[in-house]
């Protein structure tokens, strides 16, 4: 048994965390932070350069060929790091819906560009408020055009492409929606940026008039692909909320160990100590938790679905409560725009409701608990 | 990453569960498999005697101890063999609660620090269960402060004199043997006069006064001292090194407390399957979903934990820390976890009596009986500042006794 990942693997993670701590100083970040730029275009191109956006890509479209592994190594690299790129959408949503249901020349158009870094793309499934549910879903696609309204879209702003879910009939149910490739540069779509709460990851409301589409997977398949991408997303998201997680916890640790208060270091108080013990334990449990989902989508257990939503929880839970801890520990240092304990905490809850909240994960894992005990 | 076992692992494997297959008492299986809240119970048999036979059993066969060398009564197993083993053993394992302190701590603080006649007098009978061990270290004035003990032994010729009180000794009514941290230099710092003994629980002057817990039953005891004899073959470790001696036991306990316990959510997870609430089916309840989903994956990350550890055990490594927060998590899980599924079942909830409980009692029990998993085998305070400090480097608590003449110590009334 090896319940843990392999020296190459390793190795890897180790060369990414090397490489984001040159290309992705905290500068960098901030740059995207207080908005003189929208991503960070130099990093996109080292990421391209380093083979990290196709990982997961096989080799016969422009990628890497390794494998879902060695995405979560790098995915918990860009956490730790805060990158301020487009990775979620493009290599956890826009590749992996391809990577599922996309044709031979759909993969042949888009998979080497994202490889490349030469292009971005991402999903657009939300319309407003509320979690992933067919019911939500109201855009319309009919001979071979979309029209609707989506938000938010994560980096809708700046995408090349995007997948969009569509309603193709009138009923509740998941056969009712289908899902749509969008060239988004092509006309007929306009992008209006959102704020939120992570300026480092941009969010848009796309409005689609009469928007060339063609579909991608088989007519009245798309929820179940949708549900596929969204628990694959969610395991990579959860890695990058893990390795967000321990950031949080070694920025607090050695903050106490600096800070001096009455006389002595901050982390010689207990109460300091043991919120530092809670982050450990948080963070510890999501990492086991995270470690098994990437197992499962590796192999394709059947308990993946499962083990998706578990690492989900686990880890927004843990991103959460370790960033707010950091920002206590910090003082009022850590309510500052200058610390970098508050990039971390808005990081933590913009991922959290991102892909479905924490209570759209609860329910899933508890449906998907039950349908393993009764088969 | 994979979960396969290797070829010897999974050699070992088959050998082990043809065996438990052939041998394990069959007819305490379903009990053994629904009692785990609160502790395993099997009606109209002494548990003491049925655990006993399927040590000894295990002992003759080569199947105890595993870890412990063969002339000490193991096997000489490597560690992965020993929890291939535990899953193997599955509910038998259950019987093993009797000796668990003398294996997981007594023994291996015998193998580290006892003569060589000692250990090839008394380890065997350990690992056979023919001889069950007491732990003989928290006193009234100190279970945290282990190091304020105040229990006397003064050296007589080649004996040592003991005078004092333990207290919350689990299982010393049913004990042979006892290891015994004691004081033998009150005039220097108090982890400096300090000396580890094992002793015959049955030696004149041992006196064992039964306490009754909170949740009424009574599991641990007062032990009094009144002039008890314990020949210095006895020793264990240098005298006034005990300190050193006890950090080997006390390691073993905190590394062993909590592995294999249930978590308390699958019986929930059933619980709420089946249990209907006012305005229709509980598990279909958005809190209820949601509370679950809580528990859940707090017992996977626990069960993965553990499962990194055994992993690095598979490579001959040793596991890191991560497995510090397992007793800590489980403690305050399993409690709250109880008052929840009561909280379910409304003013019902604090019903216990047969007729009218409605699963049997198990959360109720396990309600009065979690208080202890946070107190026993260090605090979850205790347990915070070890993470604290060992894992994440913090500084130590400032101790204002620690450099004091252990009888310069103030006192309330101790
Ligand atoms: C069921 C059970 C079985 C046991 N079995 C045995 C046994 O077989 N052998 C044996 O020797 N002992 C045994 N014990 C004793 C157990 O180890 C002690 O009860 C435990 O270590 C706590 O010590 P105490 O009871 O003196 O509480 P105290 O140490 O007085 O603690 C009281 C409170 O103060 C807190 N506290 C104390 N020191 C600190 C600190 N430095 N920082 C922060 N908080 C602190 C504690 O966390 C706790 O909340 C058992 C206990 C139980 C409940």
């Amino acid at each position: 048994m090896n319940f843990d990942f392999s020296d190459e693997q390793k190795q890897m993670r180790d060369a990414a965390r090397q490489s984001l701590a040159e290309k992705c100083p905290p500068k960098a970040v901030r740059e995207v932070l207080d908005g003189k730029a929208t991503h960070d275009k130099a990093l996109w191109a080292g990421l391209a350069e380093m083979g990290f956006l196709g990982v997961a890509i096989p080799e016969e479209f422009g990628g890497a060929g390794a494998g879902h592994l060695e995405l979560c190594v790098i995915a918990e690299e860009m956490g730790r790091a805060l990158a301020p790129v487009r990775f979620s959408s493009t290599v956890y949503l826009a590749a992996e819906a391809l990577l599922l249901a996309g044709s031979d020349a759909q993969k042949q158009k888009w998979l080497p560009k994202i490889a490349a870094g030469e292009a971005i793309g991402t999903l657009a499934l939300f319309e407003g408020k509320g979690n992933p549910a067919p019911q939500g879903i109201k855009l319309q696609a009919s001979g071979g055009t979309l029209n609707g309204v989506k938000k938010p879209v994560p980096d809708g702003a700046i995408a090349d492409f995007a997948v969009v879910a569509a309603r193709t009939g009138s009923t509740r149910r998941d056969a009712d929606i289908s899902l749509s490739l969008v060239d988004l540069k092509a006309g007929g779509v306009e992008a209006r940026a959102l704020t939120n709460i992570d300026p480092t990851h941009g969010q848009a409301e796309l409005t689609f008039k009469n928007a060339k589409a063609e579909p991608l997977g088989a007519a009245g398949e798309g929820w179940g692909i949708l549900t596929q991408v969204l628990d694959r997303a969610a395991v990579l998201m959860a890695f990058e909320q893990l390795g967000g997680s321990d950031r949080a916890l070694e920025m607090g640790r050695d903050y106490a160990l600096d800070r001096i208060a009455f006389g002595r270091p901050i982390g010689s108080f207990q109460a300091v100590k043991h919120i530092l013990a809670d982050m450990y334990v948080s963070a510890t449990l999501a990492r086991s938790n995270c470690y098994y989902s990437a197992w499962a989508l590796s192999t394709n257990a059947a308990d993946f679905p499962e083990a998706a939503a578990a690492a989900r929880i686990s880890a927004t839970q843990a991103f959460q409560h370790c960033s707010k801890n950091n920002i206590q520990v910090h003082g009022g240092m850590g309510f500052t725009w200058e610390s970098d304990c508050h990039i971390y905490y808005r990081r933590a809850n913009a991922t959290a409701v991102a892909l479905g909240s924490l209570s759209y994960w609860e329910r899933q894992l508890i449906d998907r608990m039950r349908k393993k005990n009764a088969a | 990453m994979n979960f396969d076992d290797t070829p010897q692992e999974a050699a070992f494997r088959a050998e082990a569960r043809a065996w438990i297959a052939a041998n394990a008492p069959k007819q305490y299986e379903e009990e053994l498999r629904k009692s785990s809240l609160g502790g395993t119970v099997l009606k109209n048999v002494n548990i003491l005697e049925v655990a006993k036979a399927w040590q000894k059993k295990k002992a003759d066969a080569g199947w105890a101890c595993l870890h412990w060398p063969k002339e000490y009564g193991g096997r000489g197993s490597s560690s992965i063999e020993c929890v291939i083993w535990q899953q193997e053993e599955g509910p038998f394992g259950k019987l093993s609660g009797m000796f668990f302190i003398g294996h997981g701590m007594c023994g291996p603080t015998i193998m580290a620090f006892a003569g060589e006649a000692e250990k090839k007098k008394y380890l065997p009978p350990l690992a056979s269960g023919e001889k069950v061990w007491c732990q003989l270290f928290s006193e009234p004035a100190g279970g945290s402060d282990i190091a304020g003990l105040r229990t006397r032994a003064e050296k007589r010729g080649d004996n040592w004199i003991i005078n004092g009180q333990k207290i919350w000794t689990s299982g010393a009514h049913y004990s042979d043997y006892g290891i015994l941290l004691t004081r033998t230099d009150p005039a220097v710092a108090k982890h400096k006069g300090l000396t580890m003994f094992f002793l015959d629980m049955k030696s004149p002057g041992v006196e064992i006064r039964p306490i009754k817990q909170a949740s009424g039953a009574s599991d641990f005891n007062e032990v009094y001292f009144a002039d008890v004899t314990i020949p210095d073959s006895q020793r264990l470790g240098a005298v006034n090194d005990g300190w050193n001696v006890s950090l080997t036991t006390l390691m073993n306990e905190r590394m062993s407390i909590g592995a294999g316990v249930s978590t308390g959510f699958p019986e929930l997870f059933d619980f709420c399957n089946s249990l209907m609430l006012e305005d229709g089916p509980a598990i279909q309840d958005r809190s209820v979903r949601s509370r679950l989903a809580n528990y859940a994956v707090k017992a996977s990350g626990l069960k993965y934990t553990s499962m990194r550890a055994i992993s690095a055990l598979s490579n001959g490594e040793r596991p890191g820390p991560e497995n510090s927060i397992g007793k800590l998590v489980l403690g305050a899980m399993l409690q709250d976890i109880a008052s929840y599924a009561m909280d379910l079942e409304g003013a019902a909830g604090a019903l216990t009596s047969a007729d009218e409980e409605i699963v049997n009692g198990q959360f109720q029990q396990m309600l009065l009986t979690s208080p202890s998993m946070r107190i026993a085998g260090g605090t979850d305070e205790i347990l915070r500042n070890i993470i604290a400090e060992r894992v994440l480097g913090l500084p130590g608590d400032i101790r204002v006794d620690k450099d004091v003449p252990f009888n310069k110590i103030p006192t309330k009334g101790r």
